[in-house]
C-alpha cells in the first residue's frame, strides 16, 4: 500500500536472469487473471501506462467538477441544488480515490497534480465545453456520466490492484449520479416549451461529444491491444461505445427526445449500431488544448492551487511545530 | 449489463473490500418527511422557523461557491461536507416555515424579495480568503451549535426534531472551524495576519446574532432567546481565539437589523444569483 | 511552478459495522494526524460506510518483501494436516 519507487529501467537491453524471473511471475499473474499488488515487479511500460491512465482519469475527476460547480449556486430548487453539490462533491472524492491508486505506483499527487497545472497531463475533453444551461446538468449527467460508467464498471476488474479497488468505490457511488442527470431531463422534457427546447438543446451538444469519451475507433487506438493484453481494458473501445449508444438510443425515447444523429440505427445484418461519423479532428484539436474551456479549466485549478498556497503553508508549519513540541 | 458486471467486479474482491464500500442511506428527518408528514405552526412559530432557515440557506449559498477552489481536494470535500449539512437544515427551516403559508422551501427561497428574509449579516459576509471562510464559520457554528442544543428541547416538537439533527451536523462543523483556526493562527506569520484581518472585518456582526427580536421574545419555551447564549459563546471563542494565539479585536459593533430585513449590500447579489434561473420560467418544476 | 505541498500521504482504514475489523480503504493527504481524521471521515463515510476509523501515516506502514515472496508465504503450503478438511476418518461422526 505504501507507494514504492519507480523501477529502474534496465541498463542494458539484454535483461538480467532476475529480470526474466520477474517478467515471468507478473506474466504468470497476468495470464491467470490474478491482480498486480503496489510492491509486486511491474514492467515499467505497464507502470506507466497505469500511472498515466489512472492519472488521466484523476484529472477529468477533478476537472469534471467545474461545469457543474458552474451551477450549483444557480440551481433552481433546493431539491436540485443539494444534489448537484452531493454530486460535485463525489467528483472530488473520486479524484482523491484515483490520485490514491495512481500514487501506489510511485509517482506523488504533488507531481501529478504539477503536470495537471503546467498542461503536460490530459484529461477526458468533454470538460473542456462550456455549460451553458441548466439542462446541461441533465445531459452530462445522463450521457457523460452514462459514458463513464459504461468505460469504468469493466475497469473494476482491472489487474492493477488498487485502481481496480477505487474504480469498485467510484461505480458504487456514480450509480446515482446518471440517474439523477436522466431525472433533470426527464422534468425538463415534461414541462414549458422553453425547458424542452433548452433540454434537447443540452442533449444536441453533448451526444456526439459523449459518443468521443470512448477514444478513437478500435483500429486507429494502438495502446489498445497492450492496455487489454495486460488486462487493464477489458472491452475495446467500440464495444463499449456499441453498448453505450445502444442504450441511449433506448433511454431518450423514454424522455420523448430526440438524438441528434439521424443516421443512428441497428444493423440487423451487421448486428451493431450505426452512428454518424464523429468529429475526430475537433477532438484531437479539444485535447491540444483548443477547447472552448481548456484556459478557463486550468485557470480555475491553478487559482485554487495559487490562493491555497499561505494555508497549505501554514498547515505544514504548524504540524512542524506540533512535532517539535512533541520531541521536546 | 452494467450490475452484472459490477457484481462480478465486487465478488472478486470478496467480502474485505464490500464491507468498506457498504453505504446506506441512514435515517434521519429528511425535509421530504416535514413536508409530507409535518403539522402547520402557528405563523409566529413559521416566522422563526424562517429566520433559521434563511440563515443557514445563505450560509450554504456562501460556502457551495468554495466546492472546485479550496486549497486541497481535502477541503473541497469537507467543505462540501459542511455546506450540504446546513442546506439541509436550510430546507428543514424552511419546508417547516412554509407549512404555515402553503409555501414550499422553493416558493420562500426563490420567490421573495431581498427585505423579506431575514438573515444575518455574519452569513451574508463574502467569503473573501480561506481564513475569512474559517472564521465565519468559526463565529456561526459556535452559535448554531449552542443554540440548537437548547432547540431540541423546544416545546414546538418539529424544530426540536430539526435541531436534534442538526446539532450533530454542526458540532462537526464547529470542529472543522476550530481545527483550521488554530492551524492558521498558528502556522506562518502570513496565515496569523490573515486570521487578525478576518476577525477585525467580521468581529462587528456578531453582536447581531445575540439580539432578542419580538419574535424570540413572543415564544417563550419555543424560541431560544439567543441574549441567553451569548456568555457560552464569548467563553468558548474566547478559548479557540487564545489558542490559535488570537485575540478578539476592539472593533465596535455595526448598527444592523438582517432579522428585520434590512441587508447588507451583499444579499442582493447573493439573491440575484440563486434566483435567477428559477424566476426565468415562473410556474415551472424541476 | 507549484508550491510544494508536502502534506504526508496517510491510510485509511474504516470498521463499516461493530464486530468488523477496520479494512482498508484507500489514502488521503494531510498535514497531521488530526486533520489526517477528519479528512478520513470526510472522504471515506459519505454514504454511512463506517462507525471507526484508523489513518497511519503510509511511511510507519512496514510491510513484507514482495521479493521474498516465495520463500515468506512458502512454509503453510502444503500443511493440509493444520485444517480440519484434512482428517477424513473422523467424517459422519456427529458434532465433531
Amino acid at each position: 500500500m505504501a507507494p514504492s519507487a519507480p523501477q529502474e529501467p534496465g541498463l542494458s537491453a539484454v535483461p538480467s536472469y532476475e529480470e526474466e524471473q520477474s517478467q515471468a511471475r507478473f506474466d504468470a499473474l497476468i495470464d491467470r487473471d490474478a491482480r498486480v499488488e503496489p510492491r509486486d515487479w511491474m514492467p515499467e511500460p505497464y507502470r506507466k501506462t497505469l500511472t498515466r491512465q489512472v492519472s488521466q482519469h484523476a484529472h477529468s475527476e477533478i476537472i469534471g467538477m467545474q461545469p457543474e460547480a458552474n451551477w450549483i449556486t444557480r440551481a433552481p430548487s433546493l431539491k436540485r441544488k443539494s444534489i448537484l453539490m452531493a454530486k460535485v462533491q463525489d467528483e472530488a472524492g473520486h479524484g482523491l480515490y484515483l490520485y490514491s491508486a495512481a500514487e501506489t505506483l510511485g509517482t506523488s499527487r504533488d507531481e501529478l497534480n504539477d503536470q495537471l497545472l503546467t498542461g503536460r497531463a490530459k484529461y477526458s475533453s468533454i470538460f473542456n465545453y462550456p455549460a451553458r444551461s441548466w439542462a446541461d446538468m441533465g445531459a452530462i449527467g445522463w450521457l457523460v456520466d452514462g459514458a463513464a460508467i459504461a468505460n469504468q464498471v469493466p475497469l473494476c476488474r482491472a489487474s492493477y490492484g488498487p485502481y481496480g479497488r477505487a474504480m469498485v468505490r467510484i461505480c458504487k457511488e456514480e450509480s446515482f449520479h446518471q440517474r439523477q442527470g436522466f431525472e433533470i431531463l426527464l422534468a425538463l422534457s415534461r414541462g414549458t416549451e422553453a425547458q424542452k427546447k433548452m433540454a434537447q438543446d443540452a442533449i444536441n451538444r453533448f451526444y456526439e461529444p459523449s459518443l468521443m469519451m470512448f477514444g478513437p475507433p478500435d483500429d486507429q487506438s494502438p495502446n489498445s491491444q497492450q492496455s487489454m493484453a495486460w488486462n487493464i481494458k477489458r472491452f475495446s473501445n467500440d464495444e463499449l461505445r456499441q453498448r453505450f449508444v445502444g442504450m441511449i438510443a433506448e433511454q431518450v425515447k423514454v424522455l420523448g427526445m430526440t438524438l441528434p444523429d439521424p443516421e443512428l440505427h441497428y444493423d440487423e445484418v451487421k448486428k451493431q449500431w450505426i452512428h454518424k461519423d464523429l468529429n475526430w479532428d475537433e477532438f484531437m484539436n479539444v485535447i491540444k488544448g483548443n477547447g472552448p474551456a481548456n484556459s478557463q479549466r486550468l485557470e480555475r485549478r491553478r487559482e485554487a492551487h495559487r490562493e491555497g498556497a499561505w494555508v497549505r503553508e501554514a498547515a505544514t508549519a504548524y504540524a512542524a511545530k506540533q512535532a517539535q513540541s512533541e520531541v521536546a | 449489463m452494467k450490475h452484472e458486471e459490477l457484481d462480478a467486479a465486487l465478488d472478486s474482491f470478496g467480502d474485505a473490500l464490500a464491507s468498506a464500500t457498504r453505504v446506506t442511506p441512514g435515517n434521519a428527518l429528511r425535509p421530504e418527511d416535514i413536508a409530507v408528514d409535518g403539522v402547520a405552526p402557528s405563523d409566529e412559530v413559521a416566522q422563526y422557523a424562517l429566520t433559521l432557515g434563511d440563515d443557514s440557506l445563505i450560509l450554504a449559498q456562501r460556502l457551495a461557491h468554495w466546492i472546485s477552489r479550496a486549497p486541497e481536494l481535502e477541503e473541497d470535500v469537507a467543505l462540501g461536507n459542511i455546506a450540504l449539512d446546513i442546506l439541509g437544515h436550510a430546507r428543514s427551516f424552511l419546508t417547516y416555515a412554509g407549512l404555515a403559508w402553503d409555501k414550499s422551501e422553493d416558493d420562500l427561497a426563490y420567490w421573495r424579495e431581498e427585505e423579506e428574509f431575514t438573515s444575518l449579516w455574519i452569513v451574508e459576509q463574502p467569503n473573501g480568503h480561506f481564513g475569512v471562510t474559517i472564521m465565519r464559520q468559526l463565529i456561526v457554528s459556535i452559535f448554531q451549535h449552542l443554540l440548537y442544543q437548547k432547540l431540541v428541547s423546544s416545546a414546538d416538537e418539529t424544530l426540536a426534531a430539526i435541531a436534534a439533527k442538526a446539532v450533530k451536523e454542526v458540532d462537526y462543523h464547529r470542529d472543522h472551524a476550530i481545527q483550521w483556526t488554530i492551524r492558521l493562527g498558528q502556522g506562518t506569520e502570513e496565515s496569523a495576519e490573515k486570521m487578525r484581518h478576518a476577525l477585525d472585518i467580521l468581529w462587528p456582526y456578531v453582536d447581531e446574532m445575540f439580539r432578542d427580536e419580538a419574535v424570540h421574545q413572543r415564544l417563550e419555551g419555543i424560541a431560544v432567546l439567543p441574549s441567553t447564549l451569548r456568555d457560552a459563546w464569548q467563553e468558548e471563542i474566547t478559548a479557540v481565539l487564545t489558542d490559535a494565539g488570537l485575540q478578539i479585536p476592539s472593533t465596535g459593533q455595526a448598527m444592523v437589523y438582517g432579522r428585520r430585513g434590512e441587508h447588507s449590500e451583499h444579499l442582493g447579489y447573493v439573491l440575484a444569483e440563486m434566483q435567477v434561473l428559477a424566476r426565468k420560467h415562473p410556474g415551472a418544476s424541476w | 511552478m507549484s508550491q510544494q505541498n508536502n502534506w504526508p500521504l496517510w491510510e485509511v482504514f474504516v470498521r463499516s459495522s461493530r464486530g468488523l475489523s477496520h479494512v482498508h480503504a484507500g489514502s488521503l493527504h494531510a498535514p497531521d494526524a488530526q486533520m489526517a481524521v477528519r479528512n478520513a471521515r470526510d472522504l471515506y463515510t459519505r454514504r454511512n460506510e463506517g462507525v471507526s476509523l484508523w489513518v497511519v501515516k503510509s511511511s510507519d506502514i512496514i510491510s513484507s518483501d514482495p521479493d521474498e515472496k516465495d520463500s515468506f508465504f512458502e512454509s503453510p503450503q502444503g500443511k493440509d494436516y493444520r485444517h480440519a478438511t484434512y482428517y477424513k476418518a473422523s467424517e459422519g461422526v456427529k458434532h465433531l
